[in-house]
């Protein structure tokens, strides 16, 4: 059976610059994979990358989701076939509520034409259950998305769409930068929801704080766009004890 | 959203109605504007003589009056080969959809207008090529002493009352089309509102043009009496056919002292419609006009819905959401004319142009000296989809009195990657993202129109950008 998503050898270059220099990772189904790394390691654009974000080209490598390359698919295309992405830094979207993105999107998921209207019933009472379950309030679905938003209000709604549109591939970049510390936690809980429930968690963290509340299966550390180091927990707790350099060029060769 | 489903079309005119099916006309005067022309058609209407006097004194002004030299797109109009005045097979304004011939009952079976009527209008006044085919009023609207008539019956049955305001708040020396407009004026509705009596469903007038090469002067006539209130939508569509058609249609509000008025205009003639529409408005004191015009369709439009605050305290608001989408033209612009003290307006003008659309907007906001403590604030929104698109903004103020004060907000925006980005991770195509983006930049007006009619006009976004792709 093909892995959940398999990044090989993956070389991205972002106006004209390289940045991704040969990145090998495995996502399975029901794991949670962080990937660690300090300011421009490149992780964003390997979250971005894995997504189809335009601008990001890969000129070496490939990506695989359940044994098939995506890396020729429009960004929506990726999305449909189950790839989500938690921005670190959502834009504001004037005007659209998140009631209304969630409606399109979930249409979109069921083959429906109309965007505005909903196709599933339910899906306002799984929005609302999803803003609670993030610590929102339901009046967050009429909101204008990330319009004056605080960094914390940012990770919540972003998890809470993850939820929503059950995805199979959980792309969670800096999920905990700017909530406090009940934030934090109840991120961790839904992420370890998310693997009870069979989905694969890239977690893109650059500080250790969040992996305290949520273990992941494994820890891949990223330093100037290629596989630093490899491994378990244990690997995220030494960094947090002893940082990057301590642990960078240890990669072990051999199986991501 | 269920109710708007099964009551309003979901798509363009062009695809609702197709080509234009041949329909047969009654009688058809075509060819150059003279006097015996006019004389004509007033003969036919029956007119009593003072309404075929005023004809002939806008003649007098339309061949006087220089043609404007600032509108683009106006030299393509070549009125000696247009009919000025198209009757249908339809004798008399029918009171049931039945008495209508076939091929233009099924124009408004279309686009779905007798179920709009059933469910929310408390009259409706249906207009084809230059006649009244159908009109009909509910029972309470008359029992509350509203008058709500085709245009030609108010003038033979009730002309003092008409002749007080017709042609009197828009004069026909206004411009060369207001003066072609009155010499010509065919069809129309005449609403009049009693003393106190407030009717809080809308009125509703629908004007169709079927043919090519005709002229439509349809008049719209809104006298709201003292303390009444009333809401009337204007909606015009056409089919496709070869060549254009050009409307020079007029409206005229008059707001009695502390009356309210509400003028709705959803625009969404076919591509092949040039279009003239002439609204203004005269509020007396304490009394209120707004206006909101969703203007979607025709090739070219130009239109200024235009208050003049004459009465102390009045007020008076202009929305205007204004698409241009491919090579066509929106030129458009509220006009506020503060007269009195403590008068107040607003104007919201968005545009969108998209794919070589062009949007221009010529506001004016006058302050007359004397005109104390009055406050006016404009608003013009931009939005550009691409680099072959444009808007323009020419607002104007002229304030002659020192107590007032006159605000204007400018903005102009484009979408952004990122927000076409992340709409996209959420599985959204690009041309659906824009889409969103979009209505989500006319969200805050949508508010201001019934709700059967937002939820058209949304859709009807969604599809010009959902497909066709071409955006960004």
């Amino acid at each position: 059976m093909p892995e959940l998503l398999e990044v090989r050898s993956l070389h991205v270059d972002v106006e004209g610059k390289r940045v991704l220099r040969g990145v090998d990772l495995t996502l399975r189904q029901g794991e949670i994979h962080a990937v660690m790394g300090p300011n421009g390691s490149g992780k964003s654009t390997l979250a971005y990358t894995i997504a189809g974000r335009p601008g990001y080209e890969v000129v070496e490598g490939d990506i695989l989701l359940e044994g098939e390359s995506i890396v020729d698919l429009e960004p929506e295309e990726r999305a449909l076939k189950g790839v989500f992405l938690g921005f670190q830094e959502p834009p504001p979207l004037p005007g659209v509520r998140l009631s209304s993105l969630v409606v399109a999107a979930v249409n979109k998921r069921m083959g429906v034409e109309s965007l505005s209207r909903a196709a599933d019933p339910k899906v306002f009472g799984r929005l609302v259950a999803a803003l609670q379950r993030v610590g929102l309030t339901a009046e967050y679905a009429q909101r204008e998305l990330h319009v004056g938003f605080s960094g914390g209000e940012k990770k919540r709604v972003e998890v809470a769409q993850a939820l929503v549109l059950d995805p199979k591939v959980v792309i969670l970049d800096e999920p905990d930068s700017g909530l406090d510390i009940d934030g934090v936690r109840v991120v961790a809980s839904i992420i370890r929801d998310l693997r009870e429930s069979g989905k694969g968690v890239l977690l893109i963290t650059h500080y250790a704080r969040l992996l305290q509340y949520v273990k992941p299966d494994r820890v891949t550390v990223l330093v100037d766009g290629r596989v630093a180091a490899r491994g378990g927990p244990e690997l995220a707790e030494e960094i947090e004890r002893k940082g990057y350099g301590a642990v960078a060029g240890q990669a072990p060769a051999g199986t991501a | 959203m269920e109710s708007a489903r099964s009551l309003l079309p979901e798509r363009l005119p062009e695809e609702i109605l197709g080509y234009a099916s041949p329909t047969r006309a009654k009688l058809e005067f075509r060819g150059r504007i003279s006097r015996s022309l006019i004389e004509e058609i007033s003969r036919v209407k029956k007119e009593p003589d003072w309404m075929r006097r005023l004809r002939l004194r806008a003649l007098e002004l339309f061949e006087k009056l220089p043609t404007p030299n600032w509108v683009i797109g106006v030299d393509e109009i070549d009125l000696d080969e247009l009919s000025h005045y198209v009757k249908p097979e339809v004798d008399a304004p029918a009171e049931s959809w039945d008495e209508l011939p076939r091929e233009i009952r099924e124009y408004y079976e279309k686009l779905g207008i007798p179920e709009l009527e059933a469910k929310l209008l408390a009259g409706l006044s249906v207009q084809f090529e230059s006649e009244t085919v159908y009109h009909k009023v509910k029972e309470f609207l008359e029992k509350r002493g509203v008058i709500m008539l085709p245009m030609e019956e108010a003038v033979r049955r009730y002309p003092d009352l008409v002749k007080q305001y017709f042609a009197r708040v828009f004069p026909p020396s206004d411009h060369k089309f207001a003066a072609l407009h009155v010499a010509l004026w065919s069809g129309g509705a005449f609403v009049y509102v009693p003393k106190g009596v407030r009717i809080y469903e809308p009125v509703e007038a629908f004007f169709l043009i079927g043919r090519s090469l005709e002229a439509q002067f349809e008049h719209t006539l809104v006298v709201a009496d003292e303390g009444s209130y009333i809401h009337f939508i204007e909606g015009c569509s056409a089919p496709m056919f070869k060549g254009y058609s050009f409307h020079d249609g007029m409206v005229e509000i008059y707001a009695h002292r502390n009356s309210v008025v509400k003028f709705t205009t959803i625009q969404n003639w076919s591509r092949n419609v040039i279009n003239f529409n002439n609204k203004r408005g005269i509020a007396e004191e304490g009394a209120r006009i707004d206006w909101i015009e969703g203007s979607i369709g025709s090739k070219i439009t130009y239109t200024y819905p235009s208050t003049v605050l004459r009465g102390r305290g009045s007020s008076s608001s202009s929305i205007v959401v204004q698409l241009a989408k491919g090579p066509y033209i929106k030129d458009s612009g509220s006009k506020m004319i503060h007269l009195a003290p403590d008068t107040r307006s607003r104007i919201v003008n968005k545009s969108i142009s998209v794919d070589g659309g062009v949007n221009i907007y010529r506001g004016l906001v006058r302050i007359a000296k004397g005109a104390r403590r009055a406050r006016a604030h404009v608003e013009c929104q931009s939005l550009i989809l691409d680099d072959r698109s444009v808007a323009y903004t020419y607002p104007h103020n002229q304030v002659d009195e020192p107590t007032a004060q006159v605000t204007h907000e400018a903005t102009t925006g484009r979408i952004g990657e990122d927000q076409l980005f992340y709409l996209q991770q959420r599985g959204l195509t690009e041309q659906e993202a824009t889409s969103l983006l979009v209505m989500g930049f006319l969200e805050d007006v949508m508010g201001d129109l019934p709700f059967e009619y937002a939820a058209v006009l949304r859709r009807v976004i969604e599809i010009e950008f959902a497909r066709l792709g071409g955006v960004g």
